[in-house]
């Protein structure tokens, strides 16, 4: 395999510094503070609770509403804050990520409420985002079938990398976030972006794919400090 | 809107009735107070302020802009509020409420009105570029009393904010990369947040305590003990014997706050 040394330092399979920290929140029932490189995520959950939502009420299901927001002061440039089309599209397709783990059918006329914000954004802020807001859940003592986790790969200077950098994700050619569900290794979110021979996409998804079982190991012992007896 | 139970209402005004609080303070007493600044490294100004369980965040964000008509050669100032819906189960998404658009106003109202930001000196060509500084608060918890909280929280961003150094060159500014400059402040305040239950007036109210109050009251004092701010929020009125006190007593307390900074 390539050893080829990052702007960073990194090599091609190192993910940046990682730090995740369970139940920060006093009010929400779940909630996790999560670091990677420069991007500061912190996820609450509330629920499942009682739809009070009447449009959004399934009698035979619950539902999960999720909110990707960005700091105005998270980026560069003051973002304006409220909703664009990026948060929107991040929003709904976090939701999908997460909801093949939740067991929805367990609470007809319910609502799980996931309200991701991005404190400050370097990079790889939607893996991230999934990644916390599933410790979130967890902490919120939700019943899942695994920990979904986040995790991008991609092609920067012809090379294929794990865990795109903010510069690299500006200067690449290519990126692909990928959530997966380690347990079964099923993939509950996709995208791509970029230029990519199909070897190199198989390439990029292994690399995505081990990046995740690396980040989920992360996720279980910020779990397990918060639970664990002394 | 939250259903206050019967019973704590009761107890809690049973408590403040016989100068005792829920979570065992005095009266007069604040919860415990953590300040962190600089906590956002792509803000020009952040901090970090806890209050009790409360929690917000700041952060500074200068861009450069056009100056109002009326003030050709000041700065200026714009504090905006997200009460996001993770602080709180009955916060909603959505635009600002009319709760979130007076806490940004009277947080504004204190900075603006004490005058500590020297916006003269934000002005980079007059009635043509101004610093423009927005100031950002994110609620992210909520256990009463975001009113103090954002105001000590937007005094310590303030104090850390470090704005580039603006030239003009050929009529157009031109940035520098490396040099900046301490944003000017000549002054320190706080906000003195008090709330009425039954006859007695209670600082720094946990949220339960904010749920039965029946009047709220907000005083803003500098450092030099000057009252440059006010707001008297609830449904029900205040005496001027419960106001007056207040003031009297934010002009103590807001020292204290202010040690924190």
């Amino acid at each position: 395999m390539s050893d080829i040394i990052r702007d960073d330092g990194r090599k091609f399979d190192e993910l940046r510094p990682i730090k995740i920290e369970a139940g920060v929140l006093e009010r929400a029932d779940g909630s996790a503070y999560l670091e990677v490189g420069g991007n500061k995520i912190l996820v609450a959950v509330y629920g499942p609770r009682e739809s009070y939502i009447r449009r959004l009420l399934e009698p035979n299901t619950g539902v999960i509403r999720c909110r990707y927001n960005m700091a105005p002061f998270s980026v560069d440039d003051r973002k304006r804050p409220g909703p664009d089309r990026r948060s929107s599209e991040i929003s709904k397709i976090t939701a999908d990520a997460l909801r093949p783990a939740l067991m929805l059918e367990n609470y007809p006329r319910s609502m799980i409420d996931i309200y991701i914000e991005v404190i400050e954004a370097e990079g790889g802020t939607r893996c991230a985002g999934i990644t916390a807001a599933s410790v979130a859940l967890v902490d919120a003592g939700i019943p899942m079938k695994d920990i979904v986790v986040g995790c991008a790969a991609g092609k920067v200077y012809d090379e294929i990398v794990l865990d795109l950098s903010e510069k690299e994700d500006k200067e690449g050619q290519a990126d692909v976030p990928i959530a997966m569900m380690p347990r079964t290794g099923e993939i509950t979110l996709l995208q791509s972006d970029g230029d990519l021979t199909e070897e190199e996409f198989a390439k990029a998804i292994d690399l995505a794919m081990e990046g995740c079982r690396k980040v989920n190991e992360i996720q279980k012992e910020a779990l397990m400090k918060k639970y664990s007896i002394e | 809107m939250q259903i206050v139970p019967e019973i704590t209402r009761r107890s809690i005004e049973n408590l403040v009735g016989n100068d005792k609080r829920e979570d065992g303070r005095a009266l007069d007493e604040y919860r415990d107070i953590s300040i962190e600044t600089n906590v956002i490294s792509k803000a020009e100004g952040s901090a970090r302020v806890k209050i009790g369980g409360t929690q917000v965040i700041v952060g500074i964000k200068p861009q450069l802009g056009s100056p109002f008509p009326d003030t050709p050669d000041l700065g200026v100032l714009m504090t905006n509020c997200e009460m996001l819906p993770m602080a709180d189960p009955t916060f909603e998404p959505g635009p600002p409420s009319e709760d979130s658009i007076e806490l940004a106003r009277v947080v504004d109202r204190g900075i603006r009105e004490s005058e500590l930001v020297e916006l003269d000196k934000l002005c980079v060509e007059e009635g043509k570029h101004v610093w423009m500084l927005f100031i950002d608060l994110h609620i992210i918890d909520n256990c009463g009393n975001l009113f103090d909280a954002c105001e000590l929280a937007v005094m310590a961003a303030l104090k850390t904010t470090k704005l580039p150094v603006a030239t003009i060159v050929d009529e157009e500014v031109v940035l520098s990369e490396d040099e900046t400059f301490d944003l000017p402040i000549n002054n320190e305040l706080a906000l003195c947040t008090f709330v009425k239950i039954g006859d007695k007036i209670v600082i720094d109210p946990t949220l339960s305590e904010e749920s039965v109050a029946s009047a709220r009251l907000n005083v803003g004092v500098t450092k030099d003990g000057h009252i440059c701010s006010m707001q008297k929020g609830g449904k029900e009125p205040l005496t001027k014997d419960d106001i007056l006190f207040a003031v009297n007593l934010a002009v103590k307390k807001t020292k204290e706050l202010i040690e924190h900074l």
